[in-house]
């Protein structure tokens, strides 16, 4: 283990104590060692990631640390102090702020009723209220932390919620910040806004752990990394003296390929063909608004956005959970968009298999066995029938051999589905549906909560299929997945196509306006790429970076939605 | 119809409307902190036993209203054991609750009484009686002004004002308290409140009790109040309406006024019209006395709109990342 004394700032003295100390921390949960003898020394006014795959242990950590769970062994030092966190009120008084990766915020409370809750000087809110408006004023102008104070929460962007979470740590006087999975839910313009806080805050003197598992963010924005590999620290470095792949070999405990390796697409006759697609929800909200789109064999097309620009609705249309109006054809065939055979049953008889956005609660049963989830929606098929009974044998067989292949762990089909980690489940779900050799293959979010080892192996299988032949349609919010796995790229923006053209001319800037619905000359730039009339060519206010520009529109478009929902 | 018939059924609609009023709020209470409680009418029921037997066998109606508020504390208090520190089924404990007060309020009634599962009929003392507010009979004579004032607004028991009083007050504890902050908070997202250093079992127990304490005054107003002692299920589905008015008021003080005002009118005017004849056509007395439960159910069917109940109404809070 590598000791890191200084936060590799040069105003901290090497003398100083730590903002955190945690020594021999260890938690079980069960036979389950969350935890396993942790140390680390955080220095203040740094910012101090922690990395690690899902169910490595973070998590826990920062939830004993903010005295949501008690340690079975191990000592906690705030500034050199000894302290006992038996409860969130300790981790407050002791100046611990935690803003959790699902945020505990009431919805339906303004944001002031949310900062001050818990935290009042007094029976009668009347005072309370008054005084939290004015630190929020002063907040705001200090971090560029802004947010309307009398807004309600279920009106905010998700990027606002996170802001008042922040605001209500720093309200309580907290001087050392845990985010957990801070960006996850972010849009890239709304993440690098929450790194530009982070900065301020760190220049003001306050320490930052910031638990992540993307790379990228360790590399931008941390002093030093902690990496934790199954409820172990394995090491602690300072960020400037190391890389992403490294950071990589450390959390997976092997050598990870970091992009996907992958020829050139050579598309052939179209697949699936969409034409003038309209949905409209059960709340009369208008999702698609006219989409044109084809996929050819052997290419994969991305389908870049913000999450809730219609992407769901188009897998679910074409998954057959959704009505829709429209032409849609496949392999030359339209297809029923509405009726009894516009179900998922008729597609999948069709050849389109569907690995779906939430695995959890589309994806899979949870707590059904994976040789049961394994065999879902093909349960009808002949090789899995005895007569008018169901041949268990055959699924089980049939499962152990799609789990040996798509290298599940543990290699168990007697397991529920609930037991296997995110990057297994959606080992399971893809194994499934790839295993059919479908025409088409719909993937929404394939990596969504999945670990780098994970991810690697779907990528790889997304493509094979791809190589094989066969059409892939792809929807993900991460931008990076989009732009090293797509072929070609087609970006939505409510409801509409904003633009497509070729990932190998597309780059961040030009697809994050796309993505806002602004056109201009970071899109043009993009070459071979066709702008949509309907993304806004007015140039950006110059005195607005493009960054406030798309969050201001994305905000617009959020703003719209409440409204009609109202 | 003449003025004096409409203050009748309004004075009449105040009284009935007074135990409703006091049972939805004490459902508010508990529902705005996530407890749902289907066990009002059985808080009602043993409340109402409990004040009428006390009053009978003292004298004293302060004591029977201490009773009966005693009694309907303890089985809030077996409610909030079961649905906050077991994390029980909140219907079944409720449903539990209704079940114990019907069986056990009899079964006592016979024993103490033996009057064949009712108490003896309360006297002077033993009653809350009307209060004559001030200048009610100076002002008696006036035109218009004068009945309303004497008919309607005064000559009610205490409980009544008490009742309509708690409606502000409760607003005000709600909107304008901590306590209330954070009492909506944890009805609305327990893992809020509990990050932010306060106690969800506190605060739900809390609100359990104030429920407790309302359902009391509501049962002794029954019995000590509104009639004079106790009989066999004398609460008659008045816990259950006071929830149908709580979901009709989307767990809004004022609005639970109002709404509970509707259905003591319904009540109201099926008790002064037992049998009205259309056209030749006689409505029967039962159709009429089951009028206020056909329109409650009419009612919550038809125009409610979207009532959004407290998000974690019903759930008992178990504390994850």
């Amino acid at each position: 283990m590598v000791d890191v004394t200084t936060g590799g700032r040069p105003d901290q003295a090497a003398s100083t104590a730590p903002a955190i100390e945690l020594k021999g921390i260890s938690k079980a949960f069960g036979p389950v060692q969350a935890n396993k003898d942790i140390a680390i020394r955080v220095m203040p006014g740094t910012i101090h990631g922690i990395i690690g795959e899902n169910g490595a242990g973070k998590s826990t950590l920062m939830s004993i640390l903010y005295g949501f769970y008690k340690a079975d062994a191990g000592e906690v030092f705030i500034h050199g102090r000894k302290t006992e966190i038996p409860d969130s009120q300790a981790a407050i008084s002791a100046g611990i702020g935690m803003v959790f990766q699902h945020f505990k915020l009431v919805e339906n409370f303004s944001v002031l009723e949310n900062v001050i809750l818990g935290a009042e000087d007094g029976p009668l809110l009347r005072p309370s209220l008054a005084k939290a408006r004015g630190v929020l004023k002063q907040l705001a102008a200090e971090y560029e932390l802004n947010v309307d104070p009398d807004a309600l929460i279920q009106n905010l962007s998700v990027g606002h919620q996170q802001r008042v979470e922040i605001l209500k740590s720093l309200y309580r006087q907290a001087d050392i910040l845990i985010l957990d999975e801070p960006t996850g839910v972010l849009t890239p313009a709304e993440a690098d806004h929450l790194f530009r806080i982070l900065d301020n805050l760190r220049r003001e003197g306050k320490t930052i752990i910031l638990i992540t598992h993307k790379l990228r963010e360790i590399m931008e924005i941390t002093d030093t990394v902690s990496v934790m590999r199954r409820g172990e620290m394995t090491a602690t470095v300072k960020t400037a003296e190391t890389d992403p792949a490294e950071l990589a070999e450390l959390m997976v405990g092997r050598k990870v390929l970091l992009r996907v390796d992958k020829t050139a697409a050579t598309p052939g006759k179209n697949v699936l063909e969409v034409r003038d697609l309209r949905v409209k929800d059960d709340k009369g909200i208008v999702r698609l608004k006219g989409i044109d789109l084809d996929v050819h064999a052997g290419e994969i097309v991305g389908i870049a956005g913000v999450s809730g620009n219609g992407q769901s609705e188009l897998l679910e249309v074409l998954g057959g959970y959704a009505d829709g109006t429209g032409q849609i054809t496949l392999n030359g065939q339209p297809l029923d968009l509405t009726g009894k055979h516009s179900d998922g049953q008729s597609r999948r008889a069709r050849g389109i298999a569907h690995v779906p956005e939430d695995r959890q609660r589309e994806g899979l049963i949870m707590n059904y066995f994976a040789w049961e989830n394994a065999a879902f929606g093909y349960h009808r098929d002949p090789k899995y029938q005895s007569g008018l009974l169901m041949n268990h044998r055959a699924m089980i067989e049939d499962t152990e051999r799609k789990i040996e292949k798509f290298d599940v762990r543990p290699p168990n089909a007697h397991l529920t589905a609930k037991n296997f980690s995110g990057g297994n489940q959606q080992k399971i779900v893809v194994a499934r549906e790839i295993e059919r050799d479908p025409d088409l293959l719909l993937v929404g979010q394939p990596t969504r909560g999945v670990d780098i080892g994970a991810i690697e192996f779907i990528h790889q299988q997304i493509v094979a299929l791809r190589d094989q032949g066969k059409a892939v349609l792809l929807v993900s919010v991460e931008l990076d997945e989009i732009l090293s796995l797509s072929d070609r790229i087609v970006v939505m923006f409510d409801g509409e196509i904003m633009g497509y053209g070729p990932a190998e001319t597309a780059n961040q800037v030009g697809l994050g306006c796309l993505m806002a619905g602004l056109g201009g000359t970071d899109t043009e730039a993009m070459q071979g790429w066709t702008i949509s009339d309907a993304a806004s060519a007015e140039p950006v206010d110059p005195s607005k970076s493009l960054i406030e520009a798309v969050d201001e529109k994305l905000h617009e478009k959020e703003a719209r939605e409440a409204r009609k929902n109202g | 119809m003449d003025l004096m018939t409409v203050l009748q059924v309004l004075d009449s609609t105040v009284r009935l409307a007074t135990p409703l009023l006091l049972a939805c709020l004490a459902g508010l209470f508990s529902e705005r902190a996530g407890i749902f409680d289907i066990g009002l009418e059985g808080k009602m029921l043993a409340a109402a036993f409990f004040s009428a037997a006390v009053a009978s066998l003292t004298g004293s109606v302060w004591l029977g209203l201490s009773a009966g508020i005693g009694a309907s504390l303890v089985l809030s208090g077996i409610h909030g054991l079961a649905s906050i520190t077991f994390r029980g089924n909140q219907l079944i404990s409720g449903v539990a609750i209704n079940f114990l007060a019907a069986g056990m309020t009899v079964l006592i009634a016979e024993d103490w009484f033996s009057q064949g599962g009712r108490t003896p009929s309360l006297i002077a003392g033993g009653r809350f009686d009307g209060i004559t507010l001030p200048f009610a009979e100076a002002l008696r004579d006036l035109p218009v002004i004068g009945p309303i004032y004497y008919e309607l607004i005064s000559g009610h028991s205490i409980l009544v004002y008490v009742g309509f009083l708690t409606v502000p007050l409760t607003w005000w504890i709600l909107f304008r308290t901590r306590f209330g902050l954070r009492l909506r908070a944890v009805g609305e997202n327990p893992a809020a409140v509990d990050t932010a250093g306060v106690s969800v079992v506190g605060l739900r127990f809390a609100a359990v009790a104030i429920c407790g304490v309302l359902c009391g005054i509501a049962g002794a107003y029954l019995a000590t109040g509104l009639q004079a002692g106790f009989v066999k299920d004398m609460t008659a589905g008045r816990g259950f309406i006071a929830l149908a008015a709580l979901i009709f008021a989307k767990w809004r003080p004022w609005y639970a006024l109002y709404s509970c005002l509707l259905f003591g009118l319904l009540q109201a005017v099926a008790l002064r019209y037992q049998s009205i004849e259309v056209g030749g056509l006689v409505i029967p007395v039962q159709f009429m006395d089951a009028l206020p439960y056909i329109l409650t159910v009419v009612i919550l069917a038809g125009f409610v709109g979207k009532a959004i109940p407290p998000r974690a109404g019903g759930e008992p809070y178990v504390k994850e990342r």
